[in-house]
């Protein structure tokens, strides 16, 4: 996926794609948004990220694509630093951007390779075909032309999607990707997202929906400002971890091999989803 | 047909007026090519302050009989990249940090003023512009600042995009965003000072955002925005200076009626984003 002669900092190919160590954010009053938090991501995986509104699941995602600075604990992606790397897609939630901004969506989509291009330099044809390239990979190639503002969350979400593409990211943060959309939509996401995960991206998906975080993932992060489960998620959806999690928020009807999770944790602004 | 070319030739045979023209074409290509990005990233407030705030300046400059445009340019400059850097280290709201310069910086500005005899007509001419006085070292100066301004937006223009679209984004691919910031806020003060013996001090703002605002009704490309812009911005500039020399009234504010005419036109009447389409558009929904 990668031609590492385009990167300006090279890969260490036996370090993990992501190592968190110890990482912590804490506020100037003194409380944390996140408190020690260590895993290591092997391999290229599908890995959920679930937690409860203000689990610090956003934090995570723009500590980790070097948005926001530590207060302390460290984070490498193949071994360095995030400032180091051009490889890092973070896809915003939806409500963050402005739809009404007047851009097409191949402009955004080549927004993921202007510092390929490098500076005072316009996109080349090559530039183009990369862009042209991840527009069909996402299904999205006949709304090249279109303004951002002019499509579904499902494909708005895909034209995201196509720019981490593009970018060729190697590590992708994606911030609820699949909130409000419906089951076809989401399921095209996944399609997606599996096939960026075959072409060696570690891709991590923060979530509310405990059901998707079960089923479609291969290993899921249940956070609420500490790390409370890393893991396969039928090991980190064990009614214990859940409970510490969500606390009163969460009804864990538990069997022998599997909980049965009916939890309330949707977003601000959003119906409260339920599920069985 | 004759009669009315005749009409829009003829003044432009004066010299003033042919400075006058030209500066009002500078300004009203510059002034909207820039306001596309203030209008987009919500920077109106910012532009108006940076506007008055340059004002000790330009009075500084005119009682030492400096060219206006150095002083301003100075303090201008100045204060673009020490608001970023205040807003950045307290705790107080940007707004309110900028408003405090601002407000302070034109109090200083109009008390050095008006120790002066001739502080009345000097004080209007900063405020409103003066297109008529427009002498040929400020049509180079202007010319000058102006390309330079033109080209730097040209070739960091899609670093600009970024920027504006998906500040997190611009982040990630690790440009320089604090640079690209500065670079921005440092063009729209020269921009301002180019501006100011055309408008002055208090319209620059409109120059800025209400062309820049109209195109982003009527078009929904970046570059086509700017193109749309500049263009009401110059036709408004060019007649705005017609209208001020055939009906006598000050070149400036006629500029910024008729750049506020045409937006409310605009807002009215534009196809899909206009008060009346959207009104169409919700009634057929219903």
């Amino acid at each position: 996926m990668q031609t590492f002669l385009q990167h300006p900092f090279d890969h260490d190919q036996d370090a993990p794609p992501l190592r968190v160590r110890n990482l912590s954010l804490q506020y100037d009053s003194g409380g944390y948004a996140l408190r020690d938090i260590s895993f290591s991501l092997e391999g290229h995986k599908l890995t959920a990220v679930v937690g409860p509104n203000g689990a610090g699941k956003t934090t995570l995602f723009k500590l980790i694509s070097g948005t926001l600075h530590p207060t302390s604990g460290s984070i490498d992606v193949y071994g360095e630093g995030p400032g180091k790397h051009v490889c890092i897609a973070y896809v915003p939630q939806r409500s963050q951007v402005d739809w009404e901004f007047p851009v097409t969506v191949r402009e955004v989509v080549m927004m993921g390779r202007i510092r390929k291009i490098g500076l005072f330099r316009w996109p080349s044809s090559r530039d183009w075909d990369h862009v042209q390239a991840a527009l069909i990979r996402v299904g999205m190639e006949k709304f090249s032309d279109r303004q951002i503002g002019a499509l579904s969350g499902g494909q708005q979400q895909r034209v995201f999607l196509a720019q981490a593409i593009s970018q060729e990211a190697e590590v992708v943060l994606l911030d609820e990707p699949l909130t409000g959309l419906d089951l076809p939509s989401q399921d095209a996401i996944f399609d997606i997202m599996q096939s960026m995960r075959n072409e060696g991206a570690a891709v991590l998906v923060a979530t509310h929906d405990l059901n998707l975080a079960a089923e479609h993932f291969d290993q899921a992060l249940l956070l609420n400002r500490q790390l409370i489960s890393f893991g396969p998620p039928e090991e980190v959806f064990k009614r214990d971890n859940l409970i510490n999690a969500y606390g009163a928020q969460v009804h864990v009807l538990s069997g022998e091999d599997h909980a049965l999770v009916l939890a309330d944790t949707c977003c601000e602004g959003e119906e409260p989803h339920t599920h069985g | 047909m004759d009669e009315i070319l005749a009409a829009i030739i003829t003044p432009f045979q004066y010299g003033f007026m042919l400075r006058g023209l030209l500066a009002a074409l500078i300004v009203g290509v510059l002034c909207p090519v820039l306001g596309s990005y203030v209008v987009l990233r919500g920077m109106a407030f910012l532009g108006d302050a940076l506007a008055h705030i340059i004002l000790p300046g330009v009075v500084i400059a005119f009682l030492l009989g400096w060219p206006l445009s150095v002083g301003a340019l100075a303090v201008g400059i100045l204060a673009a990249l020490a608001i970023g850097a205040i807003s950045k280290s307290t705790e107080i709201k940007e707004d309110s940090v900028i408003g405090i310069v601002f407000a302070g910086a034109f109090a200083l500005g109009v008390a050095l003023l008006s120790m002066q005899r001739s502080y009345a007509v000097d004080l209007a001419h900063i405020l409103f512009g003066d297109l008529l006085g427009v002498a040929d070292a400020d049509l180079w100066l202007m010319a000058a600042l102006g390309l330079i301004v033109l080209i730097t937006v040209f070739a960091f223009y899609k670093e600009f995009l970024v920027l504006s679209f998906d500040p997190v984004l611009a982040t990630t691919l690790r440009l320089p965003v604090d640079f690209l910031q500065n670079l921005l806020l440092v063009l729209l003060a020269i921009v301002i000072v180019i501006s100011i013996q055309a408008v002055g001090v208090a319209l620059v703002l409109a120059m800025l955002i209400t062309p820049a605002s109209a195109a982003y009704l009527l078009t929904r490309r970046l570059p086509v925005m700017m193109a749309l812009a500049a263009g009401l911005g110059s036709v408004s500039a060019v007649l705005g200076l017609l209208l001020s020399f055939y009906i006598n009234i000050a070149s400036g504010p006629a500029i910024v009626l008729l750049e506020t005419l045409v937006f409310f036109l605009v807002l009215v009447f534009a196809p899909g984003r206009g008060l009346i389409a959207k009104r169409r558009s919700r009634k057929s929904a219903a």
